[in-house]
């Protein structure tokens, strides 16, 4: 399956394709007619507010949440028949961080790296590879439940993408950081879009999304809204930046959904 | 199933088991202080705060006043209650009942053995040898460890004194007796273990709820592991902790004067109806932990399964009613604690019918909890 997801991204097929997704929880509707398409080896933003539905978008992408009308294929695989195969070629870092306090920084990035199967020396090795890349190999091997919050998001992070997947998703992996750890958080990503990998990344801060992005997609009330790349949206709507972008398409600030 | 998964997902647990105070004092500490606290109130040590040993003995020397001199030394020690019997066939029959921690049979040529020594005290080949008979209650580890020591320490200083070693008399290997007589502590003892596991029960019904609130569920079911392999990592790492829990206890009844009968393959029998059960715990853990959608809940509703096996099941067990006694039969735990009190206590086989029908019906309890705690977590468990 491997195999097969890799001829494909090299055939330039496209990577994620959504079409018509509904998402509802009980009487509300978070995700309202989502299409979207995404090219293999492209970084991705999804901008918006908190609550326009950026997170539901990626648990369903990511196969832990069934969209209720729609469809979705993540690398070929229809979702979310085909989750068991995707799950062997994503990364996902959710937004809350999600990690085991009682294990060290490095404990607990090898577990995710055993849950992927890997071979125990790739696993050292990956490890190593990205605590230093986010400096965080002097802590490494301390308990996490010690670590700041800026020390936990960045080991979420990592955590994520041990196994070096295919297609990462990022949901809001920035927040809360200060702004060293944050710029050190974006040339970590810019790396990987550099190596080929299709990144999903979700946020409200717009200058990331600008300073990242290839492409990014506009959610506002669980819609798209406009998709293109910064320049051009930009461009159509006469701002300087995608604040005002935002503020054009929707009629407010994206500081004021948060 | 892949075994990097399972063995990491294991690993996982036991090192939380490990370094959260709460755990560890809870599914290890705890089990191992209740033995011991029952131990001394209950047992061989305990005994009613037991300082001192009852000990027989029997004088059969004839040469002079060196066995009596000896005895007199013994008597003077706040340790030991001595108390002379008529023959040797008496205070074996007291010590087997219980009654006495030690028999002391001093043998006929003790005095003409010591003044042998003293006769020419650098020239062993002149010596009378012999050997002081000393017989101990198998069933105090206490006793097994201290009254060897004390004899021969009075030995030494009161009959030889500063003088030359060797000596002729040495005090003969301690001969264990298996006492007949059961203490309080001997019927403690086989629900200990039960009591031990069944709080397994919490530790799944928690871990996996902490694993939801925190997000981490959702973020394991990002990676390719399934729920089946999810489940059999706790499931794993609980047999461990059962596994740590039967030897601790073990090890505590024991320091605390516990004689169970039987031997090896009875203790070895223990460890399989024990692990046995910690499945069937692992299962009540999954039902707890699919129901409850808090740690804290999960905490509350593990004793909807905690506190019938612990009341009916246990230790507590054999001061019920005779009907209620009858009705512990409906839980898992009764029929742990009755293998093991039919092999530790009354002296059965491990593969008599008695035991194996026990493990039979914890087996069965175990494979119908863990396939429906299964189902009922693939159900309802997972979000």
């Amino acid at each position: 399956m491997i195999r097969n997801m890799v001829t494909d991204l090299q055939k330039g097929n496209t990577s994620i394709v959504v079409k018509d997704l509904v998402k509802r929880f009980d009487d509300v509707t978070a995700l309202d007619g989502l299409t979207l398409e995404i090219k293999p080896g492209e970084l991705f933003g999804l901008l918006g507010p908190n609550g326009a539905g950026k997170t539901t978008l990626i648990n369903i992408l990511a196969g832990i949440a069934d969209p209720t009308e729609g469809s979705v294929e993540v690398a070929g695989f229809s979702m979310p028949g085909q989750s068991g195969d995707v799950r062997e070629l994503i990364g996902v870092c959710p937004q809350d961080t999600a990690v085991y306090d009682y294990l060290t920084g490095r404990e607990n990035v090898e577990l995710f790296g055993a849950l992927h199967a890997m071979p125990s020396r790739d696993v050292r090795k990956n490890t190593d590879d990205l605590l230093e890349r986010l400096s965080l190999s002097g802590d490494a091997d301390r308990r996490v439940g010690k670590f700041s919050g800026g020390m936990r998001r960045r080991i979420n992070l990592i955590m994520a993408l041990v196994h070096d997947p295919q297609i990462a998703f990022l949901d809001e992996p920035t927040v809360a950081m200060d702004p060293q750890s944050r710029r050190a958080v974006w040339d970590f990503i810019r790396s990987l879009r550099d190596r080929g990998k299709t990144i999903i990344l979700t946020t409200h801060y717009m200058e990331e999304a600008e300073e990242l992005c290839d492409r990014v997609g506009i959610i506002d009330n669980g819609k798209l809204i406009a998709t293109g790349s910064p320049d051009d949206l930009k461009k159509q709507n006469g701002s300087e930046d995608l604040e005002g972008v935002f503020i054009t398409l929707t009629g407010r600030s994206i500081r004021e959904g948060i | 199933m892949d075994r990097r998964r399972l063995f990491a997902l294991a690993m996982k647990d036991l090192k939380r088991m490990v370094r959260e105070p709460g755990s560890l004092f809870m599914f290890i500490l705890f089990p191992a202080v209740l033995t011991l606290v029952f131990g001394l109130s209950f047992g061989g040590i305990g005994g009613g705060g037991q300082t001192s040993f009852d000990v027989a003995y029997v004088n059969l020397d004839q040469g002079g006043a060196w066995g009596g001199y000896l005895l007199g030394n013994l008597s003077s020690l706040e340790i030991f209650k001595l108390e002379e019997y008529p023959d040797n066939r008496s205070a074996w029959e007291d010590l087997e009942k219980g009654d006495l921690q030690a028999v002391i049979i001093i043998p006929e040529n003790f005095g003409s053995s010591v003044a042998s020594y003293w006769a020419a005290p650098g020239d062993p080949s002149s010596w009378r040898n012999t050997s002081l008979s000393l017989s101990i209650d198998a069933g105090s580890m206490t006793a097994i460890q201290t009254i060897p020591p004390i004899v021969q320490q009075v030995m030494e200083t009161s009959i030889f004194g500063e003088g030359p070693k060797p000596r002729p008399i040495t005090i003969g290997s301690p001969s264990l007796v298996q006492s007949r007589e059961f203490s309080l502590y001997d019927f403690f003892v086989p629900g200990l273990f039960a009591y031990g596991v069944i709080f397994i029960v919490m530790e799944v019904g928690q871990s996996m709820t902490i694993d939801r609130e925190r997000g981490l569920l959702r973020r394991i079911r990002t990676t390719p592991t399934t729920s089946s392999e999810y489940i059999l990592g706790h499931t794993m790492s609980n047999m461990c902790i059962a596994f740590v829990q039967v030897i601790l206890i073990f090890t505590m009844a024991l320091l605390m004067g516990y004689s169970p009968l039987g031997g090896t393959p009875s203790l070895m029998m223990a460890f399989v109806i024990v692990v046995t059960f910690s499945l069937c715990c692992v299962g009540f853990g999954l039902i707890t932990a699919s129901v409850a959608k808090t740690s804290g809940s999960a905490t509350g509703l593990a004793f909807i399964f905690i506190l019938p096996m612990m009341f009916l099941g246990t230790f507590m067990g054999f001061a019920l009613s005779p009907g209620m006694q009858a009705a512990s039969r409906a839980v898992p735990s009764w029929w742990v604690t009755d293998a093991l009190t039919s092999m530790f206590l009354r002296g059965l086989s491990p593969t008599s019918p008695a035991v194996l029908q026990n493990l039979a019906v914890v087996a069965a309890w175990s494979i119908a909890s863990l396939l429906l705690g299964i189902a009922v977590y693939e159900r309802f468990g997972r979000d």
